[in-house]
């Protein structure tokens, strides 16, 4: 049983953050990797990204949004709260190095990863450059704390309501324009977004990565589920990634793979309303 | 009291009904044959009785004439020379006292008669006819579902034998002086001796003597490939089919578990040494048993959120139901096992940190990474591993969505790839979901079917399909990329292989097109890299595997073992329990001597404290 010591919304309520109590997670868990949770007995197991961790506390903290029924069950949850299953750290971790200037683009909840991963790099030494998306100025989350880690940040919007409008491509294109030391570029968000980001720096020919976030079962490897193209071969998101060189990787067989169930998922809220 | 032996209890005493008076008379046309003596009492007087032992029929005639409206006031045993009648119990029929000469469980084919006082065990027969009876008792069928109602349901399929059918079973075992069938045992079980112990009716004493060499015999009683290790060298089956040792291990089993007579045994004193397992499948929770048995502390290690590894999460409840792997580790933990769920290890500890805090380890996590073909399409929605498949109906219970939250995949004509045991678990689970059409799809003939027959025989049952000597050669999606056929290619057979079957040879030009909506690929598991990633001291063999010393199961690195589906590569659960005992054994004593020379030279311990 793990304890959430702390819960709090953002974004009007549809993105949740918890801090979690997981000592030995916690002592272990590098920047990129994720966990599995298992909010009671009839839950389903779903991977969770940490967004943060305190090795001295024992916490780690997730952010996730509501999409589903797991979900919308884990916003019930209050702090004191448990969780039957948290597994982990599962993934390999982000590949960390000081390596000069790295560009960060996160767009969603892919923000609260990219957060972890950024701040990595950051306390690695190097010029990090952050580029963070969000629908509204509402949807926006972790906005200090990326300004904390970055050397530069640009906030986009979908509307306009807040920092540039338009998405985190056009700002993206701009540093690619004017920045020719930028070693590697990171990216996590909506798959659609990644695979324009990819197509982006491929003209540019900079290094990309991509962290994904397919469906997965156990998370260490056994059911294949999680399985993705890359480089033409099949390649298992929990064991292999969840990072990955984003010029391989078959964008549009993860966003079809990961629409499987939505029907299964309308019908599993519509059983838990009855 | 299970149900059916009291139904079984009834039968044995209606037969044990042998009324002097009013069951029979004097049988004149057989008097001649050789019958066996009784003494009796009638009217104060002494009588002698012959009963003829018809060996083919169980209604036996008295020898001796009686008038009519008479009754016998009593009857000897012809071996202890005591009253066989029981005053206390009275024939239906005439209301007078019977005898309570109990009929065995031999009692379809011969009277065996029993008497019951002061542990005489004398049955009136000569052992040449005995062994004469048993070759006549066919092997007994293990009662099960109808096929028509289990593909509803995800209930066990047999029902197992009933004390009456276990007995009458047992007593087909010929007591071979040099028994084979133990030879082919993992984990050389001494099967005759068991099976002894049941035709005695001393099941409880019997199933103890299996768990001298094996834990879990109602696992092993289920899932053992019992045909080709113990039953294929059973004498029996040189003429007539081979005793059923796997059903009667079942049965005591069963027996001991449903009569609540499991026992936590003795055990020995506390060594003060630490044992951590990775894994908590069969061969992990043999080494848990066996050390903690031993007088060790034993902590296992488990990456999902239940414990019994491939029981759990790979064998359909319909096979092996969750509840006896439960209770198997309700067993271990009351013996003082730990068990910590959740835990990679690779990931949250590393094995070089386990030895930090262990005397020693046993990697025990299997073979649990699937493999695809690699074909165009594999990664079509609705095309599965069997390991995510049977992950999501048995781990997560798919099958009672939406009660539980992990969706089912459902198809209405499903495709199995691969022949072996998973394949038809798949198959099977995948018929219980309602599935109009379940065809396995696998590249060999019948004749190679990797799996057990009896499991093969039950999806035949079931009314799954096999399409054989064929291979798929890629999956066809529809325009929301979920799968709608697969193009297959006929196969036909050549020279045999490295694994001693014949290779499938593909047929150019056989092409076909196999509609479904939904693919399962079972064609085995390979090893998971986690653990070696944070290991890389740990010497792997050739095909990936970690490579230990065969008579210990040590590995490359001191005071870690190995064994099972790692280091074998996917096979069995005996064979998995086998290679925990012997890495058991080869830690007890390894540990054992440090301690000793420890001792002697009066040193303190070489690891910090």
């Amino acid at each position: 049983m793990f304890q959430i010591k702390k819960k709090e919304t953002m974004a009007k309520g549809t993105i949740v953050r918890f801090d979690i109590d997981a000592p030995k997670i916690a002592k272990k868990l590098k920047p990129g990797q994720f966990v599995i949770i298992r909010v009671n007995e009839t839950g389903e197991r779903i991977p969770l990204t940490v967004a943060d961790k305190d090795a001295f506390a024992g916490i780690i903290t997730i952010i996730f949004q509501v999409v589903g029924k797991t979900t919308a069950l884990m916003r019930s949850l209050n702090e004191g709260d448990f969780l039957l299953d948290v597994v982990g750290p599962l993934g390999k971790p982000a590949e960390v190095d000081n390596i000069g200037t790295v560009l960060m683009v996160g767009g969603g909840t892919g923000v609260a990863i990219l957060h972890h991963v950024a701040k990595a790099f950051h306390e690695a030494g190097n010029y990090v450059i952050g580029i963070m998306g969000a629908k509204e100025k509402d949807m926006l989350i972790l906005e200090n704390e990326m300004i904390a880690i970055c050397d530069d940040l640009v906030v986009t919007t979908d509307d306009g309501s807040y920092g540039e409008r338009g998405f985190v491509t056009q700002p993206l294109e701009k540093y690619l324009n004017e920045r020719h030391d930028i070693k590697l570029v990171y990216t996590i968000g909506p798959i659609i977004m990644m695979k324009n980001v990819v197509k982006l720096t491929k003209k540019f020919n900079v290094p990309t990565l991509v962290s994904l976030n397919p469906i997965m079962i156990d998370g260490t490897g056994m059911c294949g589920g999680c399985r993705v193209k890359v480089n033409n071969e099949t390649k298992f998101c929990c064991v292999d990634g969840p990072d990955f060189d984003g010029y391989q990787v078959d964008f549009d067989e993860l966003l079809k793979r990961n629409s499987m169930y939505l029907q299964d998922e309308k019908d599993s809220l519509l059983f838990s309303i009855k | 009291m299970l149900e059916q032996d009291i139904r079984y209890l009834k039968y044995k005493t209606y037969l044990s009904f042998y009324c002097p008076h009013c069951s029979n008379t004097f049988n004149v046309e057989r008097a001649h044959e050789k019958s066996l003596i009784f003494n009796a009492k009638w009217k104060n007087e002494d009588l002698v009785l012959k009963l003829s032992p018809f060996l083919d029929v169980f209604d036996i005639k008295t020898s001796i004439e009686m008038p009519q409206d008479e009754v016998l006031d009593d009857l000897f045993c012809p071996h202890c020379k005591q009253s066989i009648i029981d005053p206390h119990v009275h024939c239906d029929e005439c209301g007078s006292k019977v005898g309570k000469a109990i009929v065995s469980a031999y009692a379809k084919l011969i009277p065996f008669y029993f008497c019951l006082k002061n542990g005489c065990e004398w049955h009136g027969i000569t052992k040449e006819d005995e062994k004469k009876i048993k070759l006549k008792i066919p092997r007994q069928l293990m009662p099960e579902q109808d096929q028509k109602l289990r593909v509803n349901n995800f209930q066990e399929v047999p029902y197992g034998y009933t004390t009456e059918l276990a007995m009458l079973e047992a007593g087909r075992c010929l007591q071979c002086k040099k028994p084979k069938c133990v030879e082919g045992c993992p984990v050389n079980i001494d099967i005759p001796g068991f099976i002894e112990l049941i035709t005695q009716e001393k099941f409880t004493e019997a199933v103890h003597k299996i768990k001298e060499t094996n834990v879990f015999p109602a696992i092993c009683g289920r899932v053992c490939p019992q045909e080709s290790q113990c039953e294929v060298l059973c004498i029996l089956g040189r003429k007539d089919e081979p005793v059923a040792i796997g059903r009667l291990e079942r049965f005591v089993a069963d027996y001991e578990r449903k009569m609540d007579l499991v026992e936590i045994p003795e055990i020995k004193k506390n060594t003060g040494k630490k044992i951590a397992v990775i894994g908590s499948g069969p061969g992990g929770l043999t080494v848990a048993a066996d050390m903690r048995m031993l007088g060790y502390e034993v902590t296992i290690f488990e990456a999902l959120h239940e414990s019994g590894g491939v029981l759990t999460y790979g064998i359909p409840e319909f096979r092996l139901p969750k509840s006896i792997v439960q209770s198997e580790i309700d067993y271990l933990i009351k013996l003082g096992v730990r068990i910590e769920l959740n835990h990679i290890i690779g990931n949250i500890l590393t094995v070089d940190e386990l030895l930090e805090h262990f005397d020693a380890v046993y990697i025990g996590v299997g073979a649990g990474l699937p493999w695809f073909m690699s074909l165009e399409g594999e990664s079509l929605g609705n095309v599965f591993s069997a390991n995510e498949y049977l992950t999501r109906m048995n781990l997560m219970k798919a099958y009672k969505f939406p009660e539980y939250d992990t969706p089912m995949p459902h198809g209405n004509h499903i495709a199995v790839i691969g022949g072996g045991n998973v394949a038809m678990d798949c198959a099977r689970t995948a018929k219980r979901t309602g599935a109009s059409e379940v065809t396995i799809v696998y590249r060999r003939s019948r004749h190679e079917l990797p799996a057990r027959t009896e499991e093969v025989h039950h999806a035949e049952e079931e009314g799954i399909n096999f399409k054989l000597l064929t291979s798929p050669t890629r999956y066809i999606g529809t325009d929301s990329s979920i799968i709608k056929s697969i193009e297959c290619i006929r196969m036909e057979l050549g020279e045999p292989d490295a694994s001693g079957r014949r290779r499938p040879i593909p047929i150019e030009g056989s092409n076909f097109i196999m509609d479904c909506d939904m693919a399962i690929v079972a064609i085995g598991n390979g090893p998971n890299p986690i653990l070696f990633q944070s290991t890389p001291d740990l010497k792997l063999n050739k095909r990936g595997y970690i490579e230990v010393n065969p008579d210990t199961m040590e590995t490359s690195k001191e005071f870690v073992y190995a064994g099972g589906d790692i280091v074998t590569g996917a096979a069995t659960v005996i064979l998995a329990m086998g290679a925990g005992r012997i890495a058991a054994t080869a830690m007890h004593k390894k540990l054992t001597a440090i301690q000793e020379k420890a001792k002697k030279k009066v040193v303190p311990k070489k690891k910090s404290e």
